[in-house]
């Protein structure tokens, strides 16, 4: 199984954007090591913020993917900015919106907004932006080099079917 | 647009795709060699050229695909005479003096630089 980094899609504009959630729990075993205690402070459980990266991958991934029905493998090829300005602690949700700013057979760019979502004691939580996250993703079949690859789509495996048809999307790849 | 206009921006373009200094982009720095890009950064360089200039770029159209890697375009480590041709062919906007004098196959990305990406904006925006 796949690590999936993004709960749920709350919406999909296809080939133009998409929003995916993303619950922390405590329950997750890599917050108690991120960051652990030192001497001169208390462990502090948090996102890593390289996991926030795979988030806004996964959201962007499928917005991209999504738009050619799945038939192209699409990776990441480059995070062209990330930009994190607070820690996301258990309890609270990550909303991740990507947007496609162009795409052609090679591949697209994706912009993307995180916003943290703290839970209130009654009615919706606050969500206030925290990050900025910028890539790049490649069709692999379309490479420079001309190198193949198996014909079976990898990249969107059986986790992201799942995710998909939890979320009330269609998924037929 | 004047070619100085044309090259402003793409140093901006370029300081941002590959994270290297203004001083660095130099019309004669090589963009594989001197400045470091890969091959997704030319994906990447050929998006932010589109959003800024408004033309588009087709596959292959910035920087030649595949012909390193074909047989009858690379012999014993030398680009031949037909993968020259097809290089002048596809990519019209390189300067190939370097490359004729001394067709070793690692020349080729030697003939990506700077001026060359500012002629390749200069004929597209012309023939827009």
């Amino acid at each position: 199984m796949r690590w999936m980094w993004i709960d749920r899609i709350v919406e999909l504009v296809p080939k133009e954007r998409m929003v995916a959630i993303k619950q922390i729990s405590m329950a997750e075993e890599h917050l108690h090591d991120h960051f652990p205690s030192t001497a001169n402070r208390k462990a502090m459980p948090v996102m890593p913020m390289s996991l926030i990266v795979e988030g806004m991958a996964q959201t962007a991934g499928v917005l991209v993917g999504h738009a050619e029905n799945f038939k192209e493998k699409v990776v990441l090829a480059k995070v062209s900015k990330a930009k994190i300005d607070r820690d996301a602690a258990p309890g609270c949700t990550l909303r991740y919106t990507a947007t496609i700013e162009q795409m052609t057979l090679a591949g697209a760019s994706t912009k993307g907004i995180v916003e943290l979502i703290e839970p209130a004691a009654s009615g919706e939580g606050k969500a206030e932006v925290i990050g900025q996250i910028d890539l790049i993703f490649s069709h692999l079949d379309q490479n420079i080099g001309g190198v193949e690859y198996p014909q079976e789509n990898f990249v969107f495996s059986e986790s992201f079917k799942t995710l998909m048809e939890t979320s009330g999307i269609e998924a037929n790849f | 647009m004047e070619r100085s206009e044309i090259f402003d921006k793409i140093q901006e373009i370029l300081v941002d795709a590959l994270a290297v200094d203004d001083d660095e982009v130099t019309s004669e720095a090589t963009l594989i060699g001197d400045l470091g890009a890969e091959s997704i950064d030319i994906l990447d360089i050929s998006f932010k050229l589109e959003q800024e200039f408004g033309f588009k770029i087709e596959q292959g159209e910035l920087f030649p695909e595949g012909i390193t890697q074909d047989p009858d375009y690379v012999e014993d480590g030398k680009v031949t005479e037909k993968g020259l041709a097809l290089l002048k062919e596809r990519v019209p906007h390189f300067n190939f003096d370097d490359l004729e004098a001394d067709p070793s196959v690692e020349n080729v990305a030697k003939i990506f630089t700077v001026d060359a990406l500012v002629t390749f904006c200069e004929q597209k925006l012309q023939a827009a």
